[in-house]
């Protein structure tokens, strides 16, 4: 069934025009001819690559996978999920360094950082650190990383008990909330519960993304079908999962049943069709009359920048309805595209630079726009903003919880 | 399905019709969600307002020409909309774009007379409404045209544009400027992008300002930035001291791009939803009334409930219509009659690609007030309507602008949402 779903993905390569418009909208392609543009590296090059003949064609690995292309072509060409699976096929000739097979696994690096949190964290910004970590890893010296919690959602989790309620509803936490915004995860559970929702939180592990998009799809799916065995019995007994990183969400949904070829998973698919994104579900909520509407002034401006894979739900943008809601609160909506960092990518020493001009414009409508605070639905983005324009960034969750006037998480590390 | 989201107009389509219908009603206070699988024609057009370029020879004043040309053909869209329902979508949209997001950048002209511009091979193209980046390079005007290229833009040939312009009797040169565009090859939003700073242009100013003579005015391609087209190209026109005008160019088009954004933007402050990447799979109906779309977002689909709809779906060139290979052309959303397809036995296409193609007339069946057949509450605007052969006729954007803003009145007065809005 792989290889009929591949055929289904590489078939509609047939359906491109050669109408450029992925190529407007590359954050990657419009910054550096490292990286030919979707249509060239996709439908195009697609032709030249031959069942198991090596591949002739190197420049899918500067594809970033954000996944633009796929969201504005109106043809339906799968042109990111045939970027993807051309750069797991060429890394699998090249071999995947072990930086990337490192940076791909939160899990570990929170089990290791967690503990030694302070140490971890004062290694990650010690300069001459960075610069020996660049050399001999080849994470970027001035790349953005995340700030460990020191202690784990989870371990908040355990100890929380979600008052009994009509309504159930799973709650799938992600790694940046595990290991390093606990916090975010304590204020979601706080809404979804203000909103009538009892939480459950299963035990639960990385969904494979990050392994998805350094081409390491093996590992990939054992992760993510793992996740899904997590999931599924609560699924089957009728809940909704609900989760607030939108890349991982995006992965249940759609990317790994179309880009590792689990389509027909029965555990997978049933968690993928259950599965919403949090402001997805708070805003259907809302339109069913369902959503609280004690919300309290919160006298901000603000800007929203709607991530990628938020973008790849196909949903629209739900956060600026429910911020709408928000008495007082001024929401700029920023139209540029991309962050740059797409996950992993902008971390890369060779990668790093072509993030930071994909981000500029960006950078550039957020310091334009007068906001304190840039709001953004993806963990890996905030970090990447905040690297890029010194402004603090928080989920949309965060700021509907202070609307909401719910108590601050205790252990809060955070702005 | 019972439906996630209600509003009360879901627009199908985000091409210059769906954009227009949608913001237009967004602005009147209703609830309005714009749902499109993908970017529309925006950016493969010229990001002119072409309204009646031939009839079919070629039309000086649309205006004038018009009433004769609905009076010859009433199965036209034009027909059924009225020639009536023209003006007010282009003064409509030539608001927007003055309040859009490209500060100061601006159309000009109208239904009176058509701008004879160059296309990108220097062939002379008639359009009613242009931006204002483009009206210098009338070929109406007898000044003398330099056309001015760069290599790394491979898709432009400025000699083969200017032995065309002077085919037409305007006295044409073309140059080529080296540019340092930091790779081998660049489209025109590659440097549109540059464009938008003041340095990159101030030096392409001094390095093209000795090498135009006379009184001649410089034609470029399109491609005097995304953000802020005026000011790239005022500040060439000064530096340069002589009229300066672009030149459409192949996909992406950059004043196409302008225009989206412009409409997008008016779509956003009237508080419109735009849904980008979920495709409309079906409609669920009450007898003639569709109740709900189901649109395919990730994971699962998605059922937005809706009291209206406007369908601006495109024709065959976006997938809006499909033709089988039984030759049973279907309208491929909602699965609505069509009207138009010639008959078993006739011709059904011509021998020359841009001539007359009979297919290319098929169109979702509507009836005078737009509204689809067999349906209460489907609207349909753009090339989804039946009759027209735009390129042919120059009328595309004219179409598709006075149709999804006619759509939007017409909603908008009708009892059900009269209410609403």
């Amino acid at each position: 069934m792989t290889e009929v779903l591949h055929e289904l993905l590489r078939g509609s390569l047939d359906h491109c025009v050669k109408c450029t418009i992925c190529e407007t909208a590359c954050p990657v392609s419009n910054v550096t001819p490292l990286f030919p543009g979707p249509k060239y590296a996709g439908p195009q090059a697609e032709r030249y690559r031959v069942g198991d003949e090596p591949s002739v064609e190197w420049s899918v690995d500067y594809c970033s996978g954000c996944g633009i292309c796929t969201q504005v072509c109106p043809q339906g060409v799968k042109i990111a999920e045939i970027n993807a699976q051309a750069r797991h096929k060429l890394k699998q000739q090249k071999g995947v360094p072990l930086r990337d097979r490192l940076i791909a696994r939160p899990t570990v690096l929170g089990r290791l950082g967690t503990p030694v949190a302070p140490l971890a964290n004062a290694s990650l910004r010690s300069r001459p650190l960075r610069v020996i970590g660049e050399r001999l890893l080849g994470v970027h010296r001035d790349a953005p990383v995340a700030r460990f919690a020191g202690r784990t959602f989870r371990s908040w989790a355990r100890r929380h008990e979600s008052p009994p309620a009509a309504r159930r509803i799973v709650y799938f936490h992600g790694c940046g909330t595990q290991y390093f915004e606990p916090d975010v995860g304590e204020k979601t559970v706080a809404v979804l519960e203000h909103n009538g929702y009892q939480v459950d939180i299963p035990k639960q592990d990385c969904c494979g993304l990050p392994l998805q998009s350094n081409g390491l799809f093996d590992d990939a799916r054992k992760y993510v079908l793992r996740l899904a065995r997590a999931l599924a019995p609560h699924a089957r007994d009728g809940a909704l999962i609900v989760g607030n990183a939108t890349s991982c969400t995006l992965m249940l949904k759609r990317e790994a049943r179309e880009i590792l070829g689990l389509a027909d998973d029965p555990d997978l698919k049933l968690v993928s069709e259950r599965t919403y994104d949090v402001c997805e579900l708070l805003l259907e909520l809302h339109d069913r009359g369902e959503l609280k509407t004690d919300l309290q002034p919160v006298e901000e401006v603000v800007a929203y920048h709607a991530p990628c894979q938020q973008q790849g739900h196909w949903i629209g943008k739900p956060a600026l309805e429910l911020l709408a809601l928000v008495p007082g609160l001024e929401v700029r909506e920023l139209d540029a595209r991309c962050c740059g960092i797409a996950g992993t990518y902008g971390i890369k020493r060779e990668k790093y630079d072509i993030a930071m001009a994909a981000g500029a414009d960006l950078f550039g409508q957020i310091g334009a726009s007068q906001a304190g605070l840039v709001v953004c639905d993806s963990e890996t983005c905030r970090w990447q903003i905040e690297h890029g324009t010194r402004k603090p960034s928080e989920h949309p969750i965060e700021l509907l919880h202070r609307a909401y006037r719910l108590p601050q998480p205790a252990g809060s590390n955070r702005w | 399905m019972r439906p996630s989201l209600h509003y009360d107009v879901v627009v199908i389509g985000a091409g210059v019709a769906g954009l227009t219908a949608g913001a237009r009603l967004a602005e009147s206070g209703a609830r309005v969600c714009v749902v499109a699988k993908g970017v529309g024609s925006t950016h493969l057009a010229p990001g002119t307002v072409d309204v009646l370029g031939y009839d079919p020879n070629r039309v000086e004043s649309p205006g004038e020409a018009l009433p004769a040309f609905v009076a010859a053909r009433r199965d036209h869209p034009y027909a059924l909309l009225g020639v009536d329902a023209i003006a007010p979508a282009l003064d409509w949209f030539a608001e927007r774009i003055e309040r859009g997001p490209q500060p100061d950048y601006r159309y000009v002209g109208g239904l009176e007379r058509n701008h004879v511009l160059p296309t990108g091979v220097g062939a002379p193209r008639p359009s009613a409404l242009v931006p204002e980046t483009m009206a210098e390079g009338d070929l109406g005007a007898d000044r003398p045209v330099c056309v001015v290229g760069t290599r790394a833009l491979r898709d432009f040939h400025p000699s083969l544009c200017a032995e065309n312009i002077a085919r037409h009797g305007v006295e044409a040169r073309a140059i080529e400027l080296k540019l340092d565009a930091d790779r081998p090859d660049v489209n025109a939003l590659g440097l549109a992008r540059r464009f938008d700073d003041p340095v990159f242009r101030r030096d392409f100013a001094a390095r093209l300002a000795p090498l135009v003579e006379g009184d001649e005015r410089v034609g470029l391609p399109a491609m005097l930035g995304l953000r802020d087209p005026h000011g790239a190209w005022s500040d060439l026109k000064e530096r340069l001291g002589r009229p300066v005008f672009e030149i459409p160019t192949l996909p992406p088009s950059v004043p196409g791009m302008r225009m989206f954004e412009a409409l997008r933007a008016a779509l956003r402050a009237a508080g419109g939803r735009l849904v980008m990447g979920g495709r409309v799979v079906a409609a669920e109906r009450d007898g003639a009334q569709v109740t709900a779309v189901r649109v395919d977002t990730a994971g699962r689909e998605t059922v937005f409930g809706a009291r209206a709809l406007v369908l601006a779906t495109g024709g065959f060139a976006s997938g809006g219509l499909a033709l089988g290979s039984d030759w049973v052309v279907r309208e491929t959303v909602l699965d609505l009659p069509v009207r138009g397809a010639p008959p078993a036995g006739s011709q059904r296409f011509g021998a020359e690609y841009f001539g007359e193609q009979p297919m290319a007339r098929v169109g979702v069946a509507v009836e005078a007030t737009q509204r689809a057949e067999g349906t209460d509450n489907v609207l349909v605007a753009g090339a989804a309507l039946p009759g027209a052969e735009p390129w042919r006729e120059g009328s595309g954007e004219g179409i598709s602008l006075a149709s999804g803003h006619r759509a939007a009145e017409l909603v908008l007065a009708s009892e059900g949402l009269a209410a609403a809005a």
